[in-house]
Parts: structure tokens; C-alpha cells; sequence
């Protein structure tokens, strides 16, 4: 339990720390607007309650592919390709919806099946021919969006109409987006269940508790499953695993395959909202980069992940209140610094402990500067578990100096 | 004709930003530090390279400084602020023994926010493209000559910068400092085995910094020749070639020939992508939208996805990377 504590606390303090530079960014671009616009941003996600279901709107996209990331960091790869698993996801929802015609789960079904496969060939690729999925991913988050956009603005249905414009359904001049599900298919909209009216907000639906849902499921199957503990095994030590007879290629895939999934729901828990519509851009969705953000900033816990992309959700609706005076990037270098700060986690997390373990024991001032070579060493993912080692160690050496 | 001298210049052109950047993240690699910060270098590099331009844009105009001149300085100044991002890198990476894959990351995020933002600071709200003055480029002007030849006119100056023969020069630094100098014999050495580089009193983090500097210098003039090559003017983006420039540096197995091959290659590709629609043989795909915007541009990187599969049995690694250097671990 510990161990959790030390890891908010560290995620908490590259999160002042970053939110402090974003402050002293709005000062350098324009201090005359900068303290009341910095406390624009702080209070707009809980300033009125349709900006408080924004927030939760944009949340339950960004749990998934935050899980996405987190999953595969779990069992020791990088899954960067959360943006192409993401729009992959989005466009079988959207298929299954508006040219199937079919109901809202069988949709998002589709979304999680079409990220997994997104996710199945970086897994693949890596499993039999140990190509890098860092560059594989990245590969396919541009083969993905491209070959979307392409379907996009191709597919026709027995009229010869572009089904998934606008144009096949009501008569409508735009060609960049995809046809609204309003009119295309109300079925496949994610149920309210009255919620909407509670917030007042039309943005307002369920999918941020399938989102929380599908968290703790995960957190489940790592934390308390064979199944999880074989695929967590594989991330620490593929040699060892395999020598303890876990077959470590069929697990590079399947955690692949489960990473993209959960992107791949994403994407349909967003643009099944009703809400949204896809649009057609030569861009990657930003969605999935965010992800590893919220993933980095949870240090990989699936549950950390529900809070640590409610948070980052919460500053980019207070970013909207900055513009136009700033750019609403700012919240985007604000973000980057945290995770800049949280990849040197360790060494915070080091540190803290060292003070816990001060402040409690009482211990003299020879212990405290006790050495922790080890915990230094290991990279991010392995920290977490390298750590409870050296506090004990440093109790320990504490106890032999009373003695 | 016209043509093929239009796809060998074009190719040329923007087979100089993957070669630069992929040379910067092989020495990178090869101290043993992995730079997937590359994208980031490069977008800082072709942010202050473009700001640069703008400010020397009215001396030039006057002809109170000659053009290429001002070039050189826009090239430099774009590495040398390359190298100051870079630090944050070797930072994080190498003091601080930070997780290499999460810190690039984190700057790759970073870059482009910093950079729309600064162009804001610079040319005021909402403006978010910084045009590339038409000076940049090499004419016959820019020599006093005139090619009647419309073939060789093409090639020679349809797509010609500075920052193409800088290139050159770099290549061929590059690969005498990689292999024919005691430095560069030392950094490979801290790729492969720290600990015994260090043994015989070789400096591993002065070797590893030097190697993530030298990646952010050559970064940041490949993100400025990037958006000379790319043509629009600067938009906070250079569309996802730092992370293909690490690709081609895989393909390139981290040796600078196979790396300059290997960019041709690539470049060979996207060109042959944009140029599609006017090269006889490539099929057109009549009556399908977005070809040339969406299924062309595809095809570079299902390309790379092919060749890193069919090349992954002959791939080698630097054996170090991406592992921080612990002295205690002999």
C-alpha cells in the first residue's frame, strides 16, 4: 500500500510542478492576462455542470487508450500506436452504425474487434520477426488513418451514394466529416439513461462507466489471474518466462492484441457519443498520444488510469477557457513537462521514501544519507517493483545503526 | 522526361532530412542512448530555422545580406537550437538515468506544443503557419547562369537548397568521425559495452552526451530541411518523418552507407507517391477520391513495414541502448 501512496505523491508533484511552468509560460507570453486565465483554467472543468460532463465525455476515450498504453507498458512494450488503433476502432463503430444499420453494443463490439486487429500485427511482427513495435505502431497509426480516410470517402452503397458522408442520408455540402448518427442511425447512439438531463448537457452518456468498468476488469486480470500474471512475467523477464515454460511469443501478441482493443473501444465510446463525427484530415488523432500521457502519469495502474485521464481531461477543458488569448497548446506543453518530470518518477519516488522513512523511524542522520544505488537502475516500469527493496534496505541499515 | 528529372530532385530533397536525422539518431544509438526524441528535435530545428529566415528576411530583401549567407546562418542556428533541445534528452537519459523511451516521448509532445505557441508569441493570435521566403532557394539567379535545357533545369534547380549540400559535407564528416576517429571509435564502444569502454578510462557519460548533442544538431538542420522540402511554409509539424527517419535508420542497421541508401530508398517512394498521377505506368485508380492524398502517401510506409520484416534476421542493435550506464554493473 505503500508503494501506491509514494506513486501518487510523485505523479502529484510533477503535477504542480508542470502546472507551475504552465503559469510562468502565461506569464512570459502575456502577464496582464495571466493569473485570472491560469485560474480560468484551474476551476472550468467544475465551473458550471455541463462543463463538469465534458469532462467525463472526454474522459471515457481517454481511460481506454490510456489503458491501451498502460497495458502493454505492463507487459513490457510500447504500444505508440494508440492513435491508429483508436481511428481504426472509430471506423468499424461508425461502418457497423451507419451502413449496417446495427445497434449501439454490437458497434462498440465491432470498435473493440477492430482495434485488436490493429493491434494483432505490430504484436505479430514483433513475436515472430523481433521488429521494434515502437516502429511498427507508429507505421500503423498512418497506414490506419490513411486507409480510414480512403473508406471514408469511397464507400458506396447500392445507390452509388458515399455512404458515410453526410450526403447519403439529408442533402448536405459537406465532404470532411462523416454523416451524423442523429439521422443515420439513432440505435447506434451509446444510451443516455438520463444523465443528459441531469447535467443539462447533451454530451452527457454512458460510456464513461463502461469506461471506469472495463478499467477494473483490467486491473483484475493482471493483478488476480494466471492469464495476467503470465503476461505481466513476460514484460519482466521474456527469458525467465520462457524458461518457466510460458510461451512468451503467444503473449507478445495477445497483450498487442488486448492493448489495441481497448484504443479501438475508445474510439467507439467517443464517436458513438452522437456527438461527434469523424473528420476526415490528414492528421493522427490526438487521442491516442494522450493516452500515453495518461498511462505514463499512472505509472501503468489501470485504476490510476480512470483518475489520471479525468485529470488530464479536466485541464483540456480549462484550456478552451485560454483562448483566444493563448494558444490552447499550452495545455499540451503543460502535459508534456508532467511526463517529462514522471519519466524521472523513480528518482522522486526515491526520494519521498527516503523522507517517509525518515519522518516515521526517526532515524539519525548517517542512515539518511544511505545510499540507493539500486533503485536508480532499473527503467520506469520496473521501478515500481524495485522499490519496496531498497526501503527495506534502508530500514534495515537503519535498524543495524541502533543497534 | 521532364519528369524523371522532376522525381530525381524531388527525391534528392527529401531524401536530405531522413539522412540527416537518421545519422543523428545512429550516433545517438550508438552511444547507446535511444533518441526517439527525433520527431521533437526536428520540429524545434525547422521552428527556429523558419524563425531565423523571418527575421533576416528584410536585410535580404534590402541586400544588405546575400541570401545563401543568410541560409547558412537560418542551417546553424537550426542545429545549434536542435542540440539545446537535445539536452533536455541526455538530461533526463543519461544524469538523471530517467526511462530514454518516456523522456522522448514527453518531447516529442512538448516540441510541437512549444512551437505552435512560439509562433503565436511571434507573428500574433491564431497565426499559425510561418511562410518560407522565396529566397531560400537556389536559382540560376543565385549563380548568374542560365540552363536553356529544360531537363537540366529541372533537376538542378527545381528543388535546390543549401541545406542539400550541407548535407553532403555532414555525410562525409559523419562517417569520418564514426570510423577513422579515436572519438568516434570510443562512442561506438559505449554503445556496445559501457562498462568495459569505461575500464580502459573512457568517459561514458561525456561519450553519450556528445553522441545525443551531435543527434540534435543534425536533427534540427533535418527538421528545417524537412519544411524547405515540404514547401508550405513551417505549421508545427514535420509529419511524422523523425519516427520514419528511425526507421530508415534501423533498415540502414545503424551504418551510415546502408543509412544514405536507405533514405534514397525511402524517398524514392514518397516521391513516386506524390508524383503518381503524372508518372505513365503507376495505375490511377480512376473514380476512387483521395489517391493522391491518401492512398499514395501510404506507401512509403507499408514499404518500410515490408523491408524492417524482410531485414529483421540481418538487424543489429547497438547491444547498450537504451540502458543506463551503472558503474557498478561489470
Amino acid at each position: 500500500m505503500k508503494k501506491g501512496i509514494i506513486s501518487v505523491l510523485a505523479s502529484v508533484i510533477s503535477i504542480l510542478v508542470g502546472l507551475l511552468f504552465g503559469l510562468l509560460l502565461l506569464i512570459l507570453v502575456n502577464s496582464s492576462q495571466a493569473f485570472p486565465k491560469f485560474g480560468e483554467l484551474l476551476t472550468a472543468g467544475v465551473s458550471n455542470l455541463p462543463k463538469l460532463a465534458k469532462v467525463l465525455y472526454q474522459a471515457a476515450p481517454l481511460i481506454m487508450t490510456g489503458l491501451a498504453v498502460a497495458f502493454a507498458f505492463k507487459t513490457g512494450l510500447f504500444n505508440i500506436g494508440a492513435s491508429g488503433q483508436y481511428t481504426v476502432g472509430a471506423f468499424c463503430a461508425l461502418l457497423c452504425a451507419i451502413v449496417f444499420q446495427l445497434p449501439w453494443w454490437v458497434c462498440l463490439l465491432a470498435s473493440f474487434v477492430a482495434g485488436a486487429i490493429w493491434g494483432f500485427f505490430p504484436g505479430l511482427f514483433k513475436a515472430l520477426f523481433n521488429v521494434n513495435e515502437v516502429i511498427t505502431s507508429i507505421m500503423f497509426n498512418w497506414i490506419g488513418m490513411m486507409a480510414v480516410n480512403l473508406l471514408c470517402m469511397n464507400l458506396k452503397n447500392a445507390d452509388g451514394k458515399l455512404v458515410m458522408l453526410p450526403i447519403a442520408w439529408v442533402s448536405s455540402p459537406i465532404k470532411d466529416r462523416t454523416a451524423a448518427l442523429s439521422y443515420a442511425n439513432p440505435n447506434a447512439i451509446i444510451p443516455k439513461a438520463g444523465l443528459d438531463k441531469l447535467f443539462n448537457s447533451n454530451y452527457m452518456n454512458i460510456s464513461i462507466f463502461i469506461a471506469i468498468a472495463i478499467a477494473i476488469l483490467l486491473w483484475v486480470v493482471l493483478n488476480r489471474t494466471t492469464f495476467g500474471y503470465e503476461l505481466k512475467a513476460c514484460g519482466y523477464n521474456k527469458n525467465a518466462s520462457i524458461y518457466a515454460g510460458i510461451n512468451a511469443k503467444r503473449n507478445i501478441v495477445l497483450s498487442m492484441m488486448i492493448s489495441g482493443a481497448m484504443a479501438g473501444l475508445g474510439g467507439g465510446l467517443y464517436y458513438l457519443s452522437g456527438t461527434a463525427e469523424y473528420t476526415i484530415q490528414k492528421v493522427l488523432l490526438p487521442m491516442g498520444f494522450n493516452g500515453i500521457s495518461v498511462a505514463l502519469l499512472a505509472t501503468s495502474n489501470p485504476i490510476g488510469s480512470i483518475f489520471s485521464a479525468l485529470f488530464i481531461s479536466y485541464i483540456q477543458v480549462g484550456g478552451e477557457s485560454l483562448q483566444p488569448v493563448y494558444a490552447k497548446e499550452m495545455i499540451d506543453i503543460i502535459i508534456a513537462v508532467i511526463i517529462y518530470l514522471s519519466a524521472f518518477a523513480l528518482l522522486t519516488k526515491t526520494i519521498i521514501s527516503k523522507y517517509i522513512r525518515t519522518d516515521k523511524s526517526n532515524v539519525n542522520e548517517e542512515s539518511k544519507a544511505a545510499p540507493v544505488p539500486a533503485a536508480v537502475t532499473g527503467n520506469a516500469e520496473d521501478g515500481a517493483g524495485l522499490l519496496p527493496d531498497t526501503a527495506k534496505k534502508t530500514t534495515e541499515e537503519s535498524e543495524g545503526v541502533e543497534k | 522526361m521532364i519528369v524523371l528529372a522532376d522525381v530525381i530532385s524531388a527525391t534528392i530533397v527529401f531524401a536530405v532530412p531522413l539522412l540527416l536525422v537518421a545519422m543523428g539518431g545512429m550516433f545517438s544509438e550508438r552511444s547507446g542512448i535511444i533518441n526517439i526524441a527525433l520527431e521533437g528535435i526536428m520540429i524545434i530545428g525547422a521552428l527556429m530555422g523558419c524563425l531565423m529566415m523571418r527575421w533576416l528576411d528584410a536585410a535580404v530583401v534590402a541586400g544588405q545580406l546575400g541570401a545563401q549567407l543568410a541560409m547558412l546562418i537560418a542551417t546553424l542556428f537550426a542545429g545549434v537550437c536542435g542540440i539545446v533541445f537535445s539536452v533536455l534528452l541526455a538530461f533526463a537519459s543519461i544524469n538523471l538515468k530517467a526511462d530514454q523511451t518516456i523522456g522522448g516521448t514527453a518531447l516529442n509532445m512538448l516540441a510541437p506544443a512549444l512551437a505552435i505557441v512560439l509562433t503565436w508569441v511571434v507573428q500574433g493570435q491564431g497565426q499559425t503557419t510561418i511562410l518560407i521566403p522565396t529566397w531560400s532557394r537556389i536559382t540560376q539567379e543565385t549563380f548568374g547562369i542560365t540552363v536553356a535545357n529544360p531537363f537540366l533545369q529541372n533537376l538542378l534547380f527545381k528543388n535546390s537548397y543549401l541545406t542539400t549540400f550541407i548535407t553532403v559535407l555532414l555525410f562525409i564528416a559523419g562517417v569520418i568521425l564514426l570510423y577513422k576517429t579515436k572519438f568516434g571509435l570510443r562512442l561506438m564502444a559505449c554503445g556496445e559495452h559501457p562498462q568495459a569502454a569505461a575500464s580502459v578510462g573512457i568517459n561514458v557519460f561525456k561519450m553519450r552526451w556528445a553522441g545525443v548533442m551531435i543527434s540534435g544538431f543534425l536533427g534540427g538542420i533535418g527538421g528545417l530541411a524537412f519544411t524547405l522540402a515540404a514547401g508550405s511554409g513551417f505549421q508545427s509539424s514535420v509529419a511524422g518523418y523523425g519516427f520514419l527517419a528511425l526507421a530508415v535508420m534501423i533498415f540502414g542497421n545503424w551504418k551510415p552507407w546502408s543509412i544514405l541508401g536507405a533514405s534514397l530508398f525511402f524517398a524514392l517512394f514518397k516521391v513516386i507517391g506524390a508524383y503518381a498521377s503524372s508518372i505513365p505506368f503507376m495505375p490511377q485508380f480512376k473514380g476512387l477520391e483521395g489517391v493522391s492524398t491518401y492512398l499514395y502517401p501510404m506507401l512509403p510506409y507499408i514499404i518500410t513495414m515490408i523491408l524492417l520484416i524482410l531485414t529483421s534476421k540481418k538487424s543489429r542493435a547497438p547491444k547498450a541502448e537504451g540502458i543506463p550506464y551503472d558503474k557498478g554493473m561489470r
